[in-house]
């Protein structure tokens, strides 16, 4: 696993970033440098092409123009062999907790007798130590968030995006997973977020990105955003206002 | 009602004093049924899982075509695989007409299209919801198959009983490549429609009571399952 010291920031470049449905542009970004350290959070009203973004970061959609380009090359199979997602609705695979792990230690080539440790250290570390018997689909909604995050955390991964990993749970459950965000961006893994909730930017992000309409309406450091955002987008959706 | 009565009394000792020629017919249909269906399993559950999760030119055509074979008129089966089979046939060669492997070749036939079909529905559903998780953890389309054919296996399980209750029940086409030849390819099925035709009901009704026995079962055996499952949280969500 890194540790901080040896962490890496790939720098993730867009360009030209197009993606248009039914007439409608749905993302439209000129250009865009994601190159901070520290957790980036996606804030934005619905429809705003938050998760659409990500999606495109991640290469699970192609746009219909623009290019993704990692510390200067065009992002290809083996960067996004290096990056995890997790998704609002965690997909958790019809096998035990233990199952959705190995899954992907299986994958990463963990040997059968390292892979059980590997397992209990991730169980112990998403606090889900004495489930690994239990059918992954039993869990409750924060459990199995969680453990979504560990699963992709397992692939070890350089970038980990999250699309809105807290929304329905309550507040124990979003703690509880916001605390395992952390302490993998404490460990080097480059977090990337969308979240709805402006309580929870403040608490993990340290850059902010304010999408609206497909477009970037505002991208600073977290501090300046919450104290002095610039864009008009940005004050009134920080002042509660509606956002469209 | 009363020759009902004793026909069915008849029947009942036949199936409990462990009649020689009942077990045999029993034995060879399940023999012939089990095999069919497991061929048919280890052809239609890739092609189904492939066709789920393959993109390619004719896909669409290829799904209707699979979807209008499960619907395959039996006579008509047996008819191709004893042309197929029969001496001046491509396959003459092999002298399996009239033998169990012919009954089981018509009856793969009959029971690839059914279980390539619904693998095709339960992996498609199924990778609808998993597919963007597995590219997110590196696994590609097609190294996705195992996984999904894994993680539909109860649904699959269904599969395969609707395989194995058209096979069992099968008559049209295991009668013309098997010829209903005493304790050679004498089944289940031809049995009752000769022994009925014959007047020999016990041995009919015998026979229709361990077919039926066997189907609900077998249903009530993956119904168990699948329930247990659900309780377990591996089913659908």
């Amino acid at each position: 696993m890194r540790d901080f010291a040896e962490q890496r920031h790939p720098e993730i470049e867009v360009s030209g970033l197009r993606i248009k449905r039914d007439g409608k542009r749905l993302l439209d970004i000129d250009r865009l440098v994601l190159n901070g350290p520290g957790p980036l959070m996606i804030l934005g009203p619905n429809g705003a092409g938050k998760s659409l973004l990500l999606r495109c970061l991640h290469g699970l959609i192609q746009p219909d123009g623009g290019v993704v380009r990692q510390d200067g090359q065009e992002m290809g199979l083996a960067d996004r062999l290096q990056q995890a997602m997790v998704f609002q609705r965690p997909v958790l695979l019809r096998r035990s907790v233990a199952g959705n792990l190995n899954f992907v230690l299986r994958r990463q080539g963990f040997d059968r007798h390292l892979r059980g440790a590997r397992v209990a250290e991730l169980l112990a570390e998403g606090g889900l130590e004495g489930k690994a018997r239990q059918p992954a689909r039993s869990l409750s909604g924060g459990e199995a968030q969680r453990l979504a995050i560990l699963r992709a955390l397992a692939t070890d991964p350089e970038v980990l995006f999250l699309d809105e990993p807290t929304s329905a749970l309550d507040p124990q459950a979003t703690q509880a997973i916001e605390a395992l965000i952390a302490a993998a961006a404490r460990r080097g893994v480059r977090i990337i977020m969308v979240t709805h909730d402006i309580g929870q930017a403040r608490r993990l992000g340290q850059d902010i990105l304010l999408m609206q309409g497909g477009r970037v309406a505002e991208q600073a450091e977290a501090t300046a955003f919450f104290t002095k955002p610039e864009s008009q987008a940005a004050r009134r959706f920080l002042s509660g206002g509606l956002v469209i | 009602m009363q020759n009902f009565a004793e026909e069915l009394r008849h029947a009942m000792v036949l199936i409990l004093s462990g009649d020689r020629d009942l077990w045999e017919i029993v034995l060879l249909s399940l023999r012939v049924s089990v095999f069919a269906v497991l061929i048919a399993a280890l052809l239609g559950m890739p092609l189904g899982a492939a066709l789920a999760v393959g993109r390619f030119p004719g896909r669409r055509g290829v799904i209707i075509l699979v979807n209008a074979l499960m619907g395959l008129p039996p006579v008509v089966v047996g008819l191709l695989v004893y042309l197929c089979l029969s001496r001046s046939g491509p396959l003459g060669v092999l002298q399996l007409l009239y033998t169990p492997s012919a009954m089981i070749i018509a009856q793969v036939v009959l029971v690839t299209p059914i279980i390539t079909a619904l693998t095709r529905q339960t992996v498609e559903t199924l990778n609808a919801e998993y597919a963007e998780q597995l590219r997110s953890l590196g696994v590609s389309r097609l190294a996705s198959v195992p996984t999904l054919l894994w993680d539909g296996r109860l649904a699959l399980l269904t599969a395969l009983l609707a395989g194995f209750g058209r096979a069992i029940a099968e008559v049209g086409a295991v009668i013309m490549v098997g010829g209903n030849i005493n304790h050679v390819t004498r089944v289940m099925t031809t049995t009752i429609a000769l022994e009925t035709s014959k007047g020999n009901l016990a041995l009919a009704l015998a026979l229709g009571v361990i077919l039926i026995a066997l189907a609900v079962s077998m249903t009530a055996c993956v119904s168990l399952l699948i329930q247990r499952s659900d309780v377990e949280g591996l089913h659908h969500a």
